[in-house]
């Protein structure tokens, strides 16, 4: 018989609200996803009341403000703070973006904050992503030769190093990956496109000579073409990049060598 | 105490702390070279600091006109006004060439000349023949150096299969008999605690950049490595000084690279007067940035500040080529856009001077092993433990570093330690005992700042420190500051006691991992105000308005703090290495620093 609802423990229920001291004229409303594995309940959304005329800009400026004076217990990753590290990734109004980058103003009505979508969480806003980094790390994702390097740098023109503008900036944030559909389902055999952008990254480097074997590793109905052009990834993108794209190109050397 | 937490036991050849630029250069050199090698860190690597480095590299490459490391190491040891060790230096520059060649193979996305070679741009204090023309030396990938350079170090450490224990946060180092044999660690993801015994610990840790209020360093910027040493015993090294980046974006206190003005950026008061041209008619705004910063807190001081409030200052790029934005400066283009809502192309930047780099730290000789003064002895090596990188003081930037020189000091000397290790641990070696007493007591330290239970929260404390140290020990120094600076960080550390931990839980409870860093810090934030109270002189980026000159005879030496577990402090010296590592070149002599 199949199951229709949801396993109890799944349901997101109504949470606590933290109501802003009397008085604050300009309050905006976080509602924030929480669970912690400790406390048996099921996850929550609760809601702060933040006093935007002390705060700053950006979501993220948000949620340190809610830790530091409301609630210390509210978890999430950030580090660098300026759209560089990728640590703050999280789904906010409906998008994945960096909570360092998105600014509070660009949201309207209740600022919502999740985790990364279809991802184990660990506690609150901190999604486990042991999967992604392993399927970053089975695309060797380092420069392979086989001719010896020269004793100087090895030569490449502007035009070649162009090729891989747009690829190397990825800051490995799962924005993309984790707002595809495709990854959610088959985010186990599929390698999304955070690490396809990568594997075209060395395919479109001039001083990689692994093209083709690293075809070969791709050459597989789930690892490469799942990708069905949905493009949710090049429009989630939080550094502007276009993952589809590069699955694109990805698939056009695969036609182009069979001839 | 001990027994109360789970605790998973590990052996290793080496211990590497900090995944950044420095630990993972060392990480791959030393699990390349046969040593059993685990990487610790409380970030995914590619998340570290690095990440953030944007103008470059520099290495004497002669990519874009003649060059020679001799005139590097003379551009340094003038940046550093003369605080720098001068063998240190050598190796350094010397060093900088094939390093950078390295990560060439490696794989890192240089931008290139005409010629395919990687593209080198001005950058400030970066000179050739002995200061008389600005040279191009600063090896860059758009204005995304480090994230292209750490990106590659992790690739290349997945390619030599390292152990990494990520998000892993280290607790303190276990020390005994005067000598580190490992490192104890706290799993975020599971709760557990960790027992890493190596015959090396080496610290890669980063600065401690968060103890002001304002800064461009990342929130994990804590300076875990330094407060560890600190609770050790062992000193920290020339903390006085800090530097100022000239252009950090006024209000978020983002990074805008000095590459800005070494791609032809200048920096302009209210008035619309390239105002450094009088602070230094030669470089001008590529004078090095303990100057720069100077002069931009003079201007604001006298009125000359751009803006409504007269608080701050505008840096040009409006006038360059469109294309040279775009091809070069891309991503300060985007900070801009988002962190001061600004066009490059058609509007100044909002700038201020803002804390960046330290470059005091744990005190090593240039292979990385850290040092101290032990009866009488000033480079007294403390066996089993290493530093590298900005947690490091080498010192090779002494009272200032020259903009694209740290880059180069992560990988210069992560490799460095990498040889040194693989010259002094036998792999596979057993390892000492270590007694119950020395775990207990990090376990303890550990449960009970869990277990706080007082009145005031972390974030509190931590704004008070921050506050602190913005005020107090800031561009412009006198002693009546420092001195009430001095009473003020007391009564912070007095506040401690106090603190309050609100979430009990072991998985990911970043209330504690935050707690444990203000306790990193604190310990810093104290040795630095103590330290640049204590230094009646001005060099480099300590700036002392009651002691203007630089004092060769009193002042050429390195200070050492320690601090004990009642928050006080102890100063003593060691001396400036006053020789260089080879006869290739003479040793520089000091003489006054004009740019």
């Amino acid at each position: 018989m199949a199951e229709f609802t949801l396993p109890k423990n799944s349901k997101v229920k109504e949470g606590v609200t933290h109501k802003a001291p009397a008085g604050t004229k300009n309050i905006r409303r976080f509602r924030v996803y929480r669970w912690n594995q400790d406390d048996g309940q099921n996850p929550h959304v609760d809601t702060y009341e933040v006093d935007m005329d002390a705060c700053g800009p950006m979501v993220l400026d948000a949620l340190i403000k809610i830790k530091n004076e409301i609630d210390p217990t509210l978890t999430f990753r950030r580090s660098c703070r300026e759209g560089v590290c990728g640590s703050c990734a999280m789904n906010i109004d409906g998008t994945n973006t960096l909570a360092c980058t998105k600014a509070c103003e660009d949201v309207s009505g209740d600022v919502k904050i999740y985790p990364l979508p279809h991802l184990p969480v660990i506690k609150d806003l901190v999604p486990d992503l042991t999967n992604f980094y392993a399927q970053y790390a089975s695309i060797k994702p380092w420069m392979q030769t086989q001719s010896p390097a020269p004793s100087r740098e090895r030569l490449q023109s502007e035009e070649e190093r162009k090729e891989i503008d747009g690829l190397y900036e990825c800051i490995m944030c799962a924005c993309c990956s984790t707002s595809c559909p495709s990854y959610w389902w088959n985010g186990d055999r599929y390698l999304g496109p955070a690490i396809l952008l990568q594997a075209y990254r060395w395919i479109a480097d001039s001083r990689d000579e692994m093209a083709g074997e690293r075809l070969d590793d791709l050459e597989d109905p789930f690892r490469l073409y799942r990708c069905h052009t949905i493009m949710n990834c090049a429009k989630t993108c939080p550094k502007g990049l276009n993952p589809a794209k590069a699955i694109a190109e990805i698939k056009q050397l695969m036609v182009q060598r069979r001839g | 105490m001990a027994s109360a937490y789970q605790i998973i036991e590990h052996e290793y050849d080496v211990v590497v702390v900090g995944a950044g630029g420095a630990g993972l250069r060392a990480t791959m050199g030393m699990a390349a070279a046969g040593l059993k090698t685990a990487c610790i860190s409380k970030v995914f690597p590619t998340r570290s600091h690095t990440v953030a480095a944007q103008g470059g590299i520099s290495a004497a490459l002669g990519n874009m006109g003649q060059d020679d490391w001799r005139w590097h190491m003379y551009d340094t040891v003038k940046g550093s006004d003369w605080l720098g060790d001068q063998d240190a230096i050598e190796y350094m520059c010397r060093e900088a060439i094939p390093a950078v060649i390295e990560l060439e193979h490696f794989g890192v996305p240089f931008s290139r000349t005409e010629e395919g070679k990687i593209y080198q741009r001005a950058f400030g204090g970066m000179t050739k023949n002995f200061g008389k023309e600005a040279a191009q030396r600063t090896c860059a990938a758009a204005d995304r150096t480090g994230h292209a350079i750490l990106h590659t170090l992790y690739q290349q450490s997945l390619k030599y299969e390292t152990e990494f224990f990520i998000e892993y946060f280290a607790l303190d180092l276990i020390m005994e008999d005067g000598e580190c044999r490992g490192v104890m660690a706290w799993n975020l993801a599971d709760g557990s605690l960790h027992r890493f015994r190596s015959h090396q610990v080496v610290l890669a840790t980063g600065g401690y950049g968060r103890a002001y209020f304002s800064a461009t360093s990342a929130h994990t910027c804590t300076g875990d490595g330094g407060g560890m040493v600190l609770r050790a015993g062992l000193p920290l090294q020339d903390m006085e000084f800090v530097q100022f980046h000239p252009t950090g974006i006024y209000g978020s206190g983002c990074l805008i690279t000095e590459g800005s003005r070494g791609e032809g950026g200048y920096l302009v008061n209210s008035k619309g007067e390239r105002f450094m041209e009088r602070y230094a008619p030669s470089a001008k705004d590529l004078a090095s940035r303990d100057v720069v910063s100077r002069a931009m807190t003079i201007e604001i001081r006298e009125g000359r500040g751009t803006g409504p409030k007269n608080d701050h200052i505008f840096l040009h790029l409006d006038h360059l080529d469109p294309k040279i934005l775009h091809e070069r400066l891309p991503g300060i283009s985007e900070s801009a856009r988002i962190f001061a809502g600004v066009d490059v192309t058609k509007q100044p930047i909002p700038v201020l001077p803002t804390v960046h780099y330290n470059m005091g730290g744990i005190p090593t000789n240039y292979w990385g092993e850290v040092v101290t003064l032990k009866d009488g002895n000033p480079d007294t090596v403390v066996p089993g433990l290493m530093a590298i990188g900005e947690a490091a003081c080498v010192s090779v930037h002494g009272a200032n570093r020259l903009g694209s020189n740290s880059l180069i000091d992560l990988v210069v000397f992560g490799r460095a330690a990498a040889i040194q290790a693989a010259r002094t641990v036998k792999p596979g070696a057993a390892h000492k005992n270590v007694s119950s007493g020395v775990e207990d007591a990090i376990v303890s330290r550990f449960d009970r700042l869990r277990n706080s239970n007082g009145g005031t929260g972390t974030a509190q404390i931590r704004d008070k420190m921050q506050r602190t140290m913005q005020n107090n020990c800031a561009v412009f120094r006198t002693g009546e500051v420092l001195e009430e600076g001095v009473k003020l960080i007391a009564e912070v550390n007095a506040m401690v006691p106090d603190l309050k931990v609100t979430d009990r839980s072991l998985v990911w409870n970043s209330d504690l991992v935050e707690t444990l860093e203000l306790e990193n810090l604190l310990g810093q934030a104290t040795v630095t105000m103590n330290a640049a109270a204590n230094r009646k002189e001005s060099r480099g980026a300590h700036a002392r308005e009651d002691f203007p000159n630089r004092d060769d005879q009193e002042w050429m030496k390195h200070t050492l703090t320690w601090l004990d577990g009642k928050a006080q402090t102890k100063i003593d010296y060691r001396p400036v290495h006053t020789y260089t590592l080879t006869k290739d070149i003479e040793y520089i002599a000091p003489k006054a620093r004009v740019y």
